[in-house]
């Protein structure tokens, strides 16, 4: 109820007023430009190898039917087919030679008429191919691929966040020699983009020997200047007496770090765990150079292998990608809240 | 249970001196409050106790041991703060617990002994709840718990009562007050009132610009003020102060020593006399009942107050005359310093 109150408001009191027309064309073309492709997307992963090659396209998954007939192994595809007498009647094709088709009545299999293919439309059904998914898990390791991106993602996430938080602590609470200085070489390595130091960012992996290992991609990916800004920033606005209350009260600075500034800057935290979740999840240019062993590939990097040179399995593809969306999305789902309510505190206070 | 001696404590912020050398002992179970008005270096000196900062030169002495090189987590201080500083993500019993739990007691005696200090400062319904769903008075007693469950041997207060209203101000000044007869602890109280520290201490500290003004008990400030700041900052309200050049020749002469270059006169100690020496333009009149309260000046514009008891019929732009009890009189020379009577 609430959402569709908030959903109907509208500026002018009595019906829209002009605003509300032009906001609520600009909200739905924006709807519209962004979730149309995703929606594509979704439908056509539920459709078969020659129903994506179909043309003209279609919306939904459609399927051609087809039928079991006795004296056939194979279930025959079926036709509306105009036969000599002028009649529409439903039959199945045998076989097809050049423009000719045999084409069988499933109810009498003995009756086999030949027929032009022009004389005949399929007959097709709504039809959701889940195979296109069931495939996946059986046919392409795509257990170790999901396994392999599960992996990279969480514990690079936790690593970023522990590392980073980290920093921010001693950047945002300690007063020492070359403090500022410090901040800024962190901030400044945002001016540099990722690509330019690919290379050299390679050359390291392969001398510590972390080609091929999950850890190459995990720990060069873990020390973010965005991360270390955005805590810090937020860690600026936990009172200093907090820390001193805490340390009148026998604190190690480690406890300090772990019970009192953790748990305080959690809005700050969730921020950056999305992002990270993100990052990781989403990222093709490290895994890329990093695993080349098709048992270390992340999902990424597997749908990238199944763009193949010759032949290209979109149905699969299609249906691996979206299952690479789903996490990210319920990432966003779950933690929106934390998102606006981290961006807000820290804007505020 | 301790004693704390300060040693030539110095305090110096980039190059502004902040302590000019503060020396001071306090006694086992006293109560001592710094009172000074702001800016005078009373919290700088209570957290270069508490170990929060350290002093730039000066020896800090607790128990007879320094501590200058022992960090705040180990000096065995307590301290309450201005804004009270609870940990907002910890409920009350926890805000308690945390210190006990830091120095490795275990789960039973903490427990135990947040539930006595709970009790003795009837937390007990409030232990679940987070710091935020609690009033003034409450976070302020939470505050305090949390320093007395790990029994310091010293406990500091900073100006924690500035932030509540005043009728609870009164309230937790006698809890206080109670609580440091029960505990029998050293208490080092910092305020900026001068009601409180009159109220509270046994041994009041008055600090002006990083210098100790004079030290003694409430009523020993009050009586026999060393200069002129303690004489007009203690006491409420405050000293009138006239310049010797306002007081008649004939009548000075026989009143004040030599030298003197001001005399002050508690407002309740001015008598209103048809032959006094003084005389003073009454501006206005505060009719509290019990006492009446008369803002007036004396020669050309000098401030002057005074407290009559009962109720009065002087008006304001009455003219009264005022005699000069001797012994009530405090004689100042050109310094401000106090004369021998």
């Amino acid at each position: 109820m609430a959402g569709a109150t908030f959903l109907t408001r509208t500026r002018g009191r009595n019906g829209p007023d002009w605003t509300d027309w032009l906001s609520y064309t600009y909200l739905f073309v924006g709807l519209f430009t962004m979730f149309a492709p995703i929606l594509w997307l979704v439908m056509s992963s539920f459709k078969t190898e020659s129903a994506i090659s179909q043309f003209p396209p279609s919306f939904l998954p459609y399927s051609q039917k087809s039928v079991q007939v006795a004296g056939h192994e194979k279930p025959l595809p079926l036709f509306m087919t105009k036969t000599e007498q002028g009649q529409m009647r439903e039959m199945a094709q045998v076989r097809r030679i050049g423009i000719m088709a045999t084409m069988v009545d499933p109810a009498n299999p003995a009756d086999e008429i030949r027929v032009n293919i022009n004389d005949r439309k399929p007959i097709n059904e709504l039809k959701f191919a889940g195979n296109n998914y069931t495939d996946l898990f059986g046919k392409f390791r795509f257990g170790t691929y999901l396994w392999n991106s599960v992996f990279i993602t969480v514990v690079a996430t936790l690593l970023t966040l522990l590392i980073n938080s980290m920093a921010a602590f001693a950047l945002s609470k300690y007063q020492f020699r070359g403090q500022k200085a410090v901040f800024f070489l962190i901030i400044a390595t945002l001016m540099i983009p990722p690509t330019i130091i690919l290379v050299p960012v390679f050359l390291v992996i392969n001398s510590v020997g972390l080609l091929n290992s999950l850890w190459g991609v995990i720990l060069p990916a873990i020390a973010t200047p965005t991360g270390v800004f955005l805590l810090r920033q937020y860690m600026l606005t936990i009172p200093d007496e907090l820390l001193e209350a805490a340390r009148m009260d026998h604190a190690s600075e480690w406890r300090i770090y772990w019970k009192i500034i953790l748990p305080l800057s959690a809005p700050a935290l969730a921020v950056l765990a999305i992002f990270s979740v993100m990052w990781r999840w989403n990222d093709f240019l490290l895994p890329l150079i990093v695993l080349s062993k098709s048992e270390f590939f992340t999902l990424q990097l597997a749908l990238n292998s199944f763009q193949g040179e010759l032949n290209t399995q979109w149905h699969y593809l299609l249906a691996m990608t979206v299952i690479t969306l789903i996490p990210i999305t319920l990432v966003f789902a779950f933690l929106q809240k934390y998102i606006t309510t981290g961006i807000a505190s820290a804007g505020v206070k | 249970m301790a004693t704390l001696e300060l040693d030539k404590i110095v305090k110096t912020f980039d190059r502004t001196t902040i302590l000019h050398g503060i020396d001071l002992k306090v006694e086992d179970g006293e109560f001592v409050v710094f009172v000074g008005p702001s800016g005078c270096g009373k919290s700088t000196l209570l957290r270069s106790i508490a170990g929060l900062d350290s002093p730039t030169s000066g020896e800090i002495r607790i128990d007879g041991q320094n501590v200058n090189a022992i960090s705040a987590a180990h000096r065995g201080c307590a301290m309450v703060f201005q804004s009270y500083a609870l940990y907002p993500h910890m409920s009350v019993y926890d805000n308690m617990a945390f210190g006990l739990e830091n120095m490795g007691m275990a789960p039973a005696q903490v427990q135990a002994k947040v539930g006595a200090a709970a009790t003795l400062l009837r937390l007990g319904e409030l232990l679940q709840r987070k710091p935020t769903q609690l009033s003034g008075g409450q976070r302020q007693r939470v505050a305090i718990g949390r320093a007395i469950v790990r029994e310091p041997k010293l406990f500091l207060f900073d100006e924690p009562l500035s932030n509540l209203d005043a009728e609870l101000r009164v309230s937790m000044r006698a809890e206080i007050r109670d609580l440091h007869a029960r505990l029998k602890a050293t208490m080092v109280y910092v305020t900026h009132d001068q009601v409180e520290a009159m109220t509270m201490a046994d041994k009041i500290v008055v600090l002006r610009a990083g210098r100790v003004e004079q030290v003694g008990a409430p009523l020993e400030l009050y009586n026999r003020p060393m200069n002129t700041f303690v004489a007009g900052f203690i006491g409420s309200p405050r000293m009138n102060f006239l310049p010797i050049a306002l007081v008649p020749p004939g009548a000075g002469a026989t009143l004040v020593p030599p030298g003197t270059h001001t005399i002050g006169l508690r407002p309740e100690h001015a008598l209103i006399g048809t032959d006094g020496p003084i005389v003073m333009r009454v501006a206005s009149v505060e009719q509290l009942g019990s006492t009446s309260l008369l803002h007036g000046s004396v020669g050309s514009d000098t401030p002057f107050e005074m407290v009559c008891n009962g109720q009065t019929t002087i008006a304001g732009g009455d003219t009264v005359r005022l005699a000069l009890p001797r012994e009530h009189l405090h004689c100042f020379d050109k310094d401000g310093q106090r004369l021998p009577a």
